[in-house]
């Protein structure tokens, strides 16, 4: 087989605002034969999407190719002008953009936008792109082939759109396309749908891709190839089932290692009477938008949800987006005044709103958000935002405040120095840990964790999850973990609560789930979640009916 | 690259050349405000030549106005009104605009609603009409300039900070503020205020010019600082006649209206960027 694109000594240099350059790809070098799919996977700052964007010839703003090259069909990317770079784009190379709904212009139809490369390019009369659009919808698999052109981008689900934005890539019949992160963004559920719809599409055709990920579950699916990358340089390139079974370099193993928690087994409570439980929710209801004259808001996101927390126990509250999970979350800490219900903690009623709550009850439980990096102030040195609530809650004096920082500090695992630091100077696992921090200098009894490794890449999430584990034994906390990655949740609850709609459908062990007798939607949920087997989606059997019923395609 | 002490580079700041000459035009006109009893060569209302209109010489650096004034006593002396004024009104208008602005982000409801509802209704009377009225009426004095300028530009300064806290006031580290339990003003100030900052500061940057020019506007009309007292404008409108004669006493209140303005406004654009990158110390 012939190489279609041929990487040699690729160095991307990015300008800093005080006028220095860094290297942020290095001496990278990689091949990718025809009709073969080749992933680069790395975590975030890895430079993947980098290389990625080289192919194209493009670099983002500030950056520049300034070594090596990328021959593309034997034409060098990195050296042509940008009129010639303009016309191979769309014709020989094409890129399927992460956001998809970011990637369409909401004032024009779907069809408009789908042929618009032809139209560009001049390749064929509007009536063949037309057809050709429909038979590339029909290949991925898109419901309402023939209809879906004359729609608007809104009115189409996630999904179908980052399916369309394929479509909107294949249809100029390039030789290599590009994905990039294609469904970070979506659902278990929908992104077996749109995963499928990539492969079918990419193998009957006998493309060349490039597929951007950090999620080494899903490039397992798709990927001939694996290019490991950490910090602008390859790690390990090498065949997917040799990445997954004989990872040689550290950092892959590393890689492979956080893909696969431990399970928790459930603690068993010390003493064996009945003691009361620690947070207790009971049939609470919560909303957006107006009240109604039924006493409602507008649009239920939780419908009467009960759960309950025992002391020193975690509880893991699982589903997809909109299933009101992080609104649940909101409704406790009473962020979110709920409309009806009730919360108890450590046996006393709570206020619906957290102005009018106890500052102790406010103390007593804390919630730590999903982005690290929007829930600390950017102008506010680390060190102000860790006195803050030592001040607000205790009333510390100024020299018990910097010592309980450094304590702090060291119970997330962070050098006493970025105290001195902003925000924006920490990583993102950096910046989880500070917010962790902040949470425990108020001496809580419940956190609420709200995603919070979810914007992490997977070793600094696995992380994350040690420091929790590690911190809850130290210092006897509870949790509530809200989170879609049931790995996650697994790895460190006693109990899982399944939300589907604004409502509980049932409470498990971890161990329990996704087995035979529980929830079918339970079931489903358990079986989208990708595994580290490469074979693993096409041996994928759902129940159509099941699938139709729960999930939004 | 030779370093000095107080370069802005080794302070951990970004100044380009287009600020700091903006910056030190304002510096030179403030110092010239806070001076100008010492510097003018002749009383402001002494008539001292016998010509009007008269040519730049040795004697009258920038000529004489329309009653042989010196036209240097009158334009340094003259930055204290148009420099002074300004600055008090615009202090004045955009401490309160931001102060109420961000009340209303962080309050909502109907504090939000009834004062954004009132300024709006403020903000549409023409800027120089509501002047020329309320001066009109009052009579023109420095107080009822300052405060008449800084109620025209409260509303847009309000109306910019508002929209500007709102953006703020729904970040995740408000929300952990308002589950900690803090009250409004901490969110204000703390939380907030200082994320709008820069915003802020170039908005009021650009109300400054707003004020220079309404204010000399106001003053060309004759509703201005009242003689022999003249701010800027009213030096432009009262030697108006020299116009065709290419007379300097005309001429140079332009130039010294436009070089403040616009060097603000070289000023707002490139104000000092702080460096993030430390790496290189």
């Amino acid at each position: 087989m012939t190489n279609l694109v041929e990487i040699r000594n690729l160095r991307v240099q990015a300008k800093t605002d005080a006028d220095r350059t860094v290297d942020i790809i290095r001496d990278v070098s990689f091949d990718i034969a025809e009709g073969e799919i080749v992933a680069l996977i790395g975590e975030s700052g890895s430079g993947k999407t980098t290389i990625a964007l080289t192919l194209m010839g493009h670099t983002r703003p500030g950056c520049r190719i300034s070594g090596g090259s990328v021959l593309l069909g034997g034409r060098d990317m990195a050296a042509l002008p940008q009129k010639a770079l303009a016309r191979l784009r769309g014709t020989e190379v094409a890129y399927v953009p992460q956001s998809a709904a970011a990637a369409f212009n909401p004032a024009q139809t779907i069809m408009d936008q789908v042929i618009e490369i032809v139209r560009i390019h001049g390749l064929m009369s509007t009536e063949a792109a037309r057809a050709k659009a429909l038979s590339l919808f029909r290949a991925l698999a898109l419901p309402d082939p023939d209809g879906i052109g004359a729609r608007y981008p809104h009115q189409v689900s996630g999904g179908q759109l980052q399916r369309l934005s394929a479509a909107m890539a294949l249809i100029g019949d390039p030789r290599l396309v590009i994905f990039d992160e294609p469904t970070t963004a979506l659902d278990v559920t929908t992104q077996i749908e749109v995963l499928r719809a990539f492969k079918s599409v990419m193998k009957t055709g006998g493309l060349t891709g490039v597929y951007v990920s950090h999620d080494l579950a899903v490039v397992a699916q798709i990927a001939d190839r694996i290019v490991v990358l950490k910090g602008g340089e390859v790690q390990e390139i090498g065949t997917t089932a040799q990445i997954l079974e004989h990872p040689a370099h550290p950092y892959t193993q590393q890689l492979v290692a956080a893909f696969k928690p431990a399970t928790r087994s459930k603690t068993v409570a010390v003493d064996t009477v009945k003691r009361q439980p620690l947070l207790e929710v009971r049939t609470l209801s919560a909303g957006y938008g107006p009240i109604q004259p039924n006493g409602r808001p507008l649009a239920m996101a939780v419908n009467a949800v009960d759960i309950t927390l025992e002391h020193g126990q975690n509880l893991g509250i699982i589903g997809e987006s909109g299933c009101g999970k992080s609104t649940l979350a909101r409704a406790i800490a009473g962020i979110l005044p709920p409309t009806d219900g009730h919360i108890l903690l450590d046996g006393r009623e709570l206020a619906p709103s957290a102005r009018n709550r106890q500052r102790e009850d406010l103390r007593k439980l804390q919630i730590v958000f999903q982005f690290a990096d929007a829930a600390l102030n950017p102008s506010k040195s680390i060190d102000d935002i860790l006195a803050r609530p030592l001040g607000f809650y205790h009333s510390m004096s100024k020299r018990d405040r910097d010592q309980r920082i450094d304590q702090l500090l060291d119970m997330v695992h962070l050098p006493r120095t970025v105290k001195f630091r902003r925000p924006s100077e920490l990583s993102g696992g950096q910046k989880q840990r500070i917010n962790l921090a902040r949470a425990l200098a108020a001496d809580p009894k419940v956190i609420l964790c709200d995603e919070i490794t979810s914007a992490l890449d997977t070793v600094v999430a696995a992380a994350i999850i040690d420091l929790l584990k590690e911190l809850q034994r130290e210092l006897g906390l509870s949790y509530i973990f809200i989170s879609h990655d049931l790995s996650v949740v697994q790895a460190i609850c006693d109990e899982i609560a399944v939300m589907y709609a604004g409502e509980k459908i049932e409470q498990i062990e971890p161990a329990a789930f996704g087995a035979a007798g529980g929830h079918p939607y339970s079931r489903l949920l358990h079986s989208s979640v990708p595994q580290l087997n490469p074979c693993w989606l096409d041996a994928l059997e759902q129940d159509p009916e099941l699938v139709n019923a729960f999930s939004k395609r | 690259m030779a370093r000095f002490a107080l370069s802005p580079r080794r302070l951990g700041y970004r100044f380009n050349a287009v600020g700091m000459i903006g910056l030190s035009v304002i510096v030179f006109w403030a110092t010239v405000a806070v001076f100008a009893p010492l510097l003018i060569p002749y009383p402001i209302g002494d008539i001292v030549d016998y010509d009007y209109f008269g040519p730049m010489s040795a004697q009258f650096l920038l000529g004489t106005d329309y009653l042989g004034r010196d036209m240097l006593s009158r334009i340094l002396m003259g930055a204290r009104y148009t420099v002074g004024i300004s600055l008090a009104a615009v202090a004045l208008a955009c401490f309160s605009g931001v102060a109420l602005g961000m009340s209303a982000a962080v309050a909502g409801g109907w504090f939000d609603a009834i004062l954004s509802r009132f300024l709006d209704a403020l903000n549409s009377i023409p800027s120089k009409l509501f002047g020329l009225v309320v001066v009109a009426a009052v009579g023109s004095s420095m107080p009822v300039l300052v405060l008449t300028l800084a109620v025209i530009y409260t509303p847009g300064s309000y109306r910019f900070a508002r929209a500007l806290a709102v953006n703020i006031n729904s970040m995740d580290f408000v929300t952990v503020a308002r589950a900690r339990g803090e009250k409004t003003l901490y969110l204000i100030g703390s939380e907030i205020l200082p994320n709008i900052l820069g915003p802020v500061l170039a908005d009021l940057g650009l109300r400054f010019v707003f004020i220079v020019l309404l204010l000399s506007g106001l003053s060309f009309l004759g509703l201005g600082v009242q003689p022999p007292n003249a701010d800027w404008g009213a030096l432009v409108r009262e030697n108006i006649g020299g116009l065709p004669f290419g007379a300097p006493a005309v001429m140079v209140p332009s130039l010294a209206i436009a070089s403040l303005t616009i060097s603000v406004n070289m000023l707002i654009d490139n104000l000092p960027v702080k460096i993030r990158d430390r790496s290189n110390g």
